[in-house]
């Protein structure tokens, strides 16, 4: 099987592998650029574990081939906070305690912030719609709802 | 596996006409890669469609209609607002396709090649009078989206044909059209019965219609005798009525653990009826 020499760019960085064909996005991120926080949870698009930004737009990554990424920019949950400053939804969802295992919270912090990006004012509506292909099995999702609410008022400089 | 990447359909077709084993057209690949993960298909030779160009674009037709691209993900229709204008009901089947990351790759053509009896996106098309074109070995031709499913799982496309775009027709004067379908929550679900109609209006009254219902059947029905019993009329209560039993009528639906036999039969008259109103409204300039 000839693998197939990508060449990316992940959370700013030139990043480069080489993948066999068949290799989601989510196994090169993991296995060949070392980046483990993004995880597998189903592992066919239902859970939203797995969710990156690909040239800006929220997908799967394991829905994604990697051998799909060359050329494309990647952003990944390694790139949400600046260095030891957390991103605010990362501070919202620690205040909250919105994730008990954890697991899926690195989908729901990729998620959130891209939608935050297109709408900084979401009704709450408009975040469960949004967060719907992301799976939580622990919280029970209000915790993550309402952190979601108060990382957006807080970016946008207004008290919750 | 061998991955490719043509630069033209007729490239993408040659190397499908070629192909020895199991060959997949990459799109999305929102089903390809799940039935992959699955065992269910492993191809030999999978063909990545996304490096031909224009295949990630959405543009006007000299005719007044649109071409999409075979790659233009659900979020991409969503965002196009002049689209969206002409064909609410397309662009809002394909938006209840998955989620919000489904919706960053799901593409229209995808969700018809796929084959789902259920796919959300394909009783728009029809009800629309969508054209599929479609790239082969020996060259193309424009078929009728209706044409392309066979069954769940099946399309009517041969080996070595590809479809290379979607044609919408020209909106026209006084026309709406509209999506409706039920599942049992309201997010991430596959459609027990799925409703499209569109219609155009000569004032209140109704002067062409298509009625298109999904997951009631091996495959996306036009219903005729739906159509007829609304042109013609204002969509009084009466002509809802018959609508809704013909749509009802035409149903043969599976029996299963989402929808029994007589649920789905009842739902798609209901169906039939709040579709037609929507876009009966929004044939008429109302917000629906």
């Amino acid at each position: 099987m000839s693998k197939v020499h990508v060449t990316t760019t992940v959370n700013g960085d030139a990043v480069e592998f080489l993948a066999d064909p068949r290799e989601t996005l989510l196994d090169c991120l993991r296995d060949h650029v070392g980046l483990t926080g993004t995880k597998e949870g189903c592992g066919t698009g239902d859970c939203g574990a797995c969710s990156v930004e690909m040239e800006g737009v929220l997908v799967c990554s394991c829905l994604v081939l990697g051998v799909e990424a060359n050329g494309k920019r990647v952003d990944t949950i390694e790139g949400m906070s600046d260095g030891h400053d957390l991103h605010p939804l990362q501070r919202k969802f620690i205040e909250h305690a919105a994730l008990q295992c954890g697991f899926c919270t690195p989908g729901f912090l990729v998620a959130a912030k891209a939608l935050l990006a297109r709408s900084p004012d979401p009704t709450e509506e408009e975040v469960r719609y949004w967060l719907a292909g992301n799976l939580c099995r622990c919280t029970g999702y209000d915790k993550i709802v309402r952190a979601v609410m108060d990382a957006a008022a807080e970016m946008r400089q207004e008290a919750a | 596996m061998r991955y490719h990447t043509p630069t033209t359909f007729a490239e993408a077709a040659g190397i499908a006409a070629a192909a020895q084993g199991v060959t997949r057209f990459l799109a999305g690949g929102t089903d390809v890669l799940v039935q992959m993960r699955a065992g269910m298909v492993l191809p030999d030779d999978l063909i990545d469609l996304k490096k031909i160009d224009g295949v990630d674009r959405i543009d006007p037709t000299p005719e007044g209609g649109w071409r999409i691209g075979v790659a233009v993900p659900g979020i991409a229709l969503g965002a196009h607002e002049a689209l969206r204008a002409d064909w609410p009901g397309v662009v809002e089947g394909m938006e209840l396709v998955g989620s919000t990351q489904i919706q960053g790759r799901a593409t229209l053509v995808g969700n018809l090649c796929n084959g789902s009896p259920a796919a959300d996106s394909v009783p728009g098309l029809v009800a629309a009078g969508a054209m599929a074109e479609i790239t082969g070995p020996d060259g193309g031709r424009v078929v009728p989206v209706a044409d392309i499913p066979a069954g769940p799982g099946r399309t009517t496309l041969q080996p070595g044909e590809v479809i290379s775009a979607l044609l919408l027709p020209p909106r026209g004067t006084a026309g709406g059209d509209a999506y409706l379908r039920f599942i049992p929550r309201t997010e991430m679900d596959i459609a027990v019965v799925g409703c499209a109609v569109n219609l155009r209006c000569d004032g209140d009254t109704v002067t062409e219609a298509s009625v298109v219902l999904g997951a009631v059947a091996p495959t996306v029905v036009s219903v005729p005798a739906a159509s007829a019993a609304i042109i013609g009329t204002a969509l009084d209560d009466t002509a809802l009525g018959t609508l809704a039993e013909a749509a009802s009528a035409a149903c043969r639906p599976i029996d299963d653990k989402r929808g029994t036999i007589a649920f789905r039969t009842e739902v798609a008259g209901v169906l039939a009826k709040r579709a037609a109103r929507i876009a009966h409204a929004r044939a008429k300039g109302e917000n629906a």
